[in-house]
């Protein structure tokens, strides 16, 4: 009894300290977002509408695609590669997967399963021939970007496959209580990253890898095994990404995702993961997605002009990536 | 008649946040001389090279040269006042010719274009009237990092430089390379360039110095004459106590011998290399750069896979494919280039300590952190590394400390036994003999230790047998009470 309500303490007692290690680490971009936030609620245009329930699960609805690209491109940035093929891979997963529903009639599930099948075998692709030869990850996954992309245009014939299956929207559109399943997943997809990143063997040597890939071979890692499972691992995201873009879109489409991979690589960096491997962490990675989210969501609602918004988020992310680099230098 | 006085610093301060980095430090450079900086790491010899190369402007102090007193603002007024420096690591551009590196910054010009020809044989010229046997033409990424200095010195020669500073320019050649090297030094020096030297290894002091200054603590301690000073002086200078056992080492009885390796072959640097380890012994392992000593440990550590020959341990053969397999017969590998072969510098002690036995703390995902903490502490006791705590990056720590941690690392895996390939390059000497204790002490305790090393007097001194490698083979053993380094350069040479 004793036992059990001091394991229970240090649990939360370690949950806390890593809480406030997060905030620590994050800090500069936690008061990004909040100012961030705080704009929004407080001008007289957004005041209304930005701080409603309806409008915050919004937001969290349309990152949680961003989020889902963005696990495994921490992942995959942290080992120094990096990982185009994620954007392709959401219109060719999804489209095969609408296809298999609307086209052959298959049960959800199965659509599902095929849905995220797609995107792991690209992932492992990617995975095998990076590991097994010296060629980058930047060329590597630029060819299967191409690839995916043209096959999702080839099984389509470039037009949208619409799915009338009500249940078909239920993992993009639908509600599980009051919160959007796309957030439900989001959340057990971050906890899941999270604890492979912190909590296992192999998130350690994913961080060994990318911090020293040498020595890590000396330390008797299997480096190409660690390379291939996170380039599988970026593939099944941009599958479940992929999956839920189409359900939450009624179809499975061959432009879905067309710069997606761009917003996922923004997000891990302003969340301030290193670009040249072997230093970062999933927590900043969220806050760099949100800010992202909320950004875009700002902007919309403000009424800025659709072309304007490029420019407003590429001078944010210059700023988030700044702020960081002044607080590395200072430590 | 007393030399010309090239350079005189004196006075010099300098502080970082936190630190006071140069304390009132004094230097001198005749013409002609090679004057040695000593000091271990963290005594400000760089930060001094830093401040005589513009890098850093010192708080307080004055700099003459040639009995002008001169304010080197920047890197420019350095080169413009004769100072070379000659970093560790080359900056040259390896997709330029040899020639275009040479005169980067400074090409001969035919009206708007710069005149290749003219270049490369001016550059040519340079090389040839120093003895070099490069072509102005190659690519400087295709030479060795020996011929890549050369071209570095003659750069820092043809831009009319008095003042020369070479840092630890022999830590990554072989010893023809240092040969010729010293050979230059001294054609230079016959020309009245003044060469400063900074070097870890004071075996090199007599061969190529004549003065020596000696650093600690950012303070000057004193300038000696080379030939007038003991290896010992020095050291207990450097270190500011005597060293009395720098050398710790009880001789073993020879146990059963554990690991035999008979006829190793890597198709490329080792071929048929065959000797055996006995437990609790010391065995060196010495040969010159390119022997083979640091590829045939690789082929009994599972890192070069299609090795041939036998491996017996404990009398019964092994097939060791991977590290994975060679850790978990007992064998643990120290590698030799500590920066890229063995620490995660942008990791901390405790991710660089554990790295290796994460299982004994990670079950599924419940990470059990006392556990690892005190893995951590452990092996920062057992090694004395000096850390504010587990949590310091290791890159932040001095060569010596690093070193501790990677050592400290592979007992992690509790070996039988532990291959350590120079384990005290770019190490100071303070922490040198703190390692010795401790090999001594592992050994004492029946670890079987085979030490490479590239330093003569530690294989001897350390060492209760030594094997001489020469092109991939092993040409012989000898037992400590024979050893010395004519025996060994007798085995070594070809």
């Amino acid at each position: 009894m004793d036992q059990v309500s001091r394991k229970k303490k240090s649990f939360i007692s370690n949950l806390k300290d890593s809480f406030i290690q997060w905030i620590k680490e994050n800090i500069g971009i936690i008061i990004a977002l909040i100012i961030l936030c705080l704009f929004l609620s407080l001008n007289p245009v957004t005041k209304h509408s930005f701080l409603t329930l309806k409008n915050v699960f919004n937001v969290l609805r349309q990152i949680s695609s961003n989020l889902f690209l963005a696990c495994g491109m921490t992942m995959v940035i942290i080992l120094g590669g990096i990982d185009l093929s994620v954007g392709s891979v959401i219109a060719l997963s999804g489209c095969i997967a609408a296809g298999a529903v609307s086209r052959y009639g298959l049960p959800l599930g199965v659509a599902i399963i095929l849905g995220l099948i797609v995107g792991l075998v690209v992932g492992m692709f990617n995975g095998f021939v990076i590991s097994k030869t010296t060629i980058p990850a930047f060329i590597v996954t630029l060819a299967t970007m191409n690839i995916a992309k043209g096959l999702a245009y080839v099984y389509t014939g470039g037009s949208p496959v619409r799915v009338v299956t009500k249940e078909w929207q239920f993992l993009g559109a639908g509600y599980i209580g009051i919160v959007p399943t796309p957030v439900v997943i989001l959340i057990i997809v971050l906890i899941i990253t999270s604890f492979i990143m912190n909590r296992t063997k192999t998130g350690r040597y994913i961080y060994a890898v990318g911090g020293n890939a040498q020595a890590a071979r000396f330390s008797g890692i299997n480096v190409a095994k660690v390379k291939f499972f996170v380039h599988a691992y970026s593939g099944l995201m941009a599958g479940l990404a992929g999956v839920v873009l189409a359900s939450r879109m009624y179809s499975g489409q061959p432009t879905a995702g067309e710069g997606a991979e761009m917003d996922a690589i923004a997000a891990v960096v302003v969340g301030g993961t290193s670009m040249s491997g072997g230093f970062g962490k999933i927590g900043g990675t969220i806050i760099g997605g949100l800010i992202i989210g909320v950004l875009n969501n700002g902007l919309n609602l403000l009424n800025v002009n659709s072309f304007w918004q490029y420019v407003v988020k590429g001078v944010v992310i210059l700023l988030a990536v700044f702020i960081d680099y002044f607080k590395n230098r200072k430590a | 008649m007393e030399p010309k006085v090239l350079l005189k610093m004196k006075n010099i301060h300098k502080s970082f946040p936190g630190v006071h980095a140069l304390k009132s430090v004094d230097f001198e450079l005749r013409a002609g001389e090679v004057h040695a900086i000593l000091g271990e790491n963290g005594a400000g010899k760089s930060t001094l090279i830093k401040v005589l190369g513009g890098i850093y402007t010192p708080d307080e102090g004055e700099i003459y040269i040639e009995g002008k007193k001169v304010e080197i603002k920047d890197v420019v007024t350095a080169q413009k006042c004769g100072i070379a420096i000659i970093h560790q690591e080359l900056v040259l551009v390896p997709y330029m010719t040899v020639g275009e590196n040479i005169f980067l910054g400074r090409e001969p010009m035919k009206g708007k274009f710069v005149d290749r020809k003219k270049l490369h044989e001016e550059a040519q010229k340079l090389l040839d009237a120093y003895g070099m046997d490069i072509d102005a033409r190659t690519m400087v990424g295709k030479l060795t990092i020996a011929k890549q200095q050369m071209v570095e010195i003659i750069k820092a020669i043809s831009c009319q430089s008095k003042i020369l500073v070479m840092d630890e320019p022999t830590s990554s050649i072989s010893d023809k390379e240092v040969s010729f090297l010293f050979n230059t030094m001294r054609t230079l020096t016959a020309k009245g360039v003044g060469i400063i030297y900074i070097s870890h290894k004071m075996s090199e002091l007599d061969e190529i110095c004549d003065r020596v200054t000696v650093m600690r603590d950012g303070s000057y301690i004193a300038t000696e004459v080379v030939k007038e000073t003991t290896k010992d002086r020095l050291i207990s200078m450097m270190v500011g106590r005597d060293l009395k056992n720098y050398y710790t080492r009880d001789y073993a009885n020879q146990g059963e011998v554990i690991l035999k390796c008979e006829n190793i072959s890597d198709n490329h640097m080792v071929k048929g290399a065959s000797f055996e380890l006995r437990k609790g012994e010391i065995l060196g392992f010495a040969g010159l750069v390119g022997a083979g000593r640091s590829e045939l440990m690789k082929c009994i550590f599972g890192l070069t896979k299609n090795y041939t020959g036998d491996i017996y341990l404990d009398g019964k053969k092994v097939n060791i494919k991977s590290p994975t397999e060679a850790m978990r017969h007992g064998i643990a590998l120290v590698p030799e280039d500590r920066k890229h072969e063995g620490l995660y510098l942008i990791q901390s002690i405790k991710f660089n300590t554990t790295i290796e036995v994460l299982k004994e703390f990670i079950k599924f995902i419940h990470v059990n952190k006392n556990k690892e903490e005190e893995i951590t502490q452990r092996y920062i006791d057992m090694m004395a590394t000096k850390t504010p705590s587990t949590k310091q990056l290791v890159g932040k720590l001095s060569g010596g400390n690093q070193q501790k941690i990677m050592i400290g690392r592979w007992l992690a895996t509790s070996p039988k036994i532990l291959i350590l390939d120079e384990p005290t390059r770019g190490v100071d000497v303070g922490a040198i003999s703190e390692i010795y204790a401790i090999i001594n002490k592992l050994a004492k305790e029946g670890m079987s230790i085979i030490l490479i090393s590239s330093e003569l007097p530690e294989i001897i001194n350390m060492s209760d047998r030594v094997y001489v490698m020469r092109d991939g083979k092993v040409m012989g053993c000898l037992g400590h009470e024979e050893v010395t380094q004519e025996k060994i350069m007798k085995l070594a040479a070809r």
